[in-house]
């Protein structure tokens, strides 16, 4: 069997979007595919060594909740943090793993990480801030192997 | 059912997370060995049979009892 490759581009850096990229990227490594990640922009928070990724209901009326609330008081301090534990509880109690977890098992089936060297100059972040392992690359390098992907997506 | 050579209990744990456990607990064991994998994650069923289709190891039995999902995968 020839090996399928996937290639993603992640854009996002809250937490409810953190889990297409590294659960497609895990579970298609665990198929058998070569794998490439590359993150951009919001994304590289996906990449730091300390997670602290949270989600927000606003601008997000698909977003179920547990009781109906004004946007208005969803904008009032301390709620974004509030919503993120309660996401990160239901997560745990649901048996969905989390982010942190997703994220050794792609760095364990060796799914190549690529941060996007722009991005990290722009936001000023320093190389040291994200996880080991990890490659820095720009456009070209992420459609060198894009190019020759059966699957590429961008999140 | 049928005899296996080792069990994996992915009970309360939801996608993708059976499937990830099943291909790691495969990795550690021999070729035509069978891994008896038990899930709740009613969507295993068709993943493991999309597992089962792309990596060439055969899915042996799929079944409901009680409430959970049972699966007996071959290493190919």
């Amino acid at each position: 069997m020839s090996e399928k490759k996937l290639a993603i581009i992640a854009t996002k850096g809250s937490l409810d979007w953190a889990y297409p990229p590294f659960i497609l990227a895990s579970t298609a490594a665990a198929l058998g595919y070569e794998v490439q990640v590359f993150f951009t922009f919001y994304g590289l928070q996906l990449l730091r060594k300390k997670l602290d990724l949270k989600l927000t209901s606003l601008g997000n009326p698909g977003m179920p909740m547990p009781m109906p609330m004004p946007v208005l008081l969803q904008a009032l301090p301390g709620m974004q943090s509030m919503m993120s534990m309660m996401m990160k509880n239901k997560m745990k109690s649901k048996g969905v793993a989390s982010i942190d977890e997703l994220r050794s098992l792609c760095i364990e089936a060796d799914v190549k990480m690529i941060a996007c060297q722009m991005t990290v100059d722009l936001f000023e972040f320093s190389n040291n801030e994200f996880i080991d392992g990890i490659e820095f690359g720009g456009a070209a390098t992420f459609l060198g192997f894009a190019g020759e992907t059966d699957i590429c997506l961008f999140v | 059912m049928a005899s296996f050579d080792q069990e994996l209990d992915a009970s309360g744990l939801n996608c993708p997370l059976p499937i990830l456990r099943a291909k790691k607990s495969l990795s550690a064991m021999a070729s035509g060995q069978v891994l008896h994998i038990i899930a709740t994650d009613p969507g295993a069923v068709k993943d493991f049979e999309a597992f089962a289709k792309q990596t060439g190891n055969q899915l042996m039995e799929s079944r409901e009892e009680g409430g959970k999902f049972h699966f007996m995968m071959k290493k190919a």
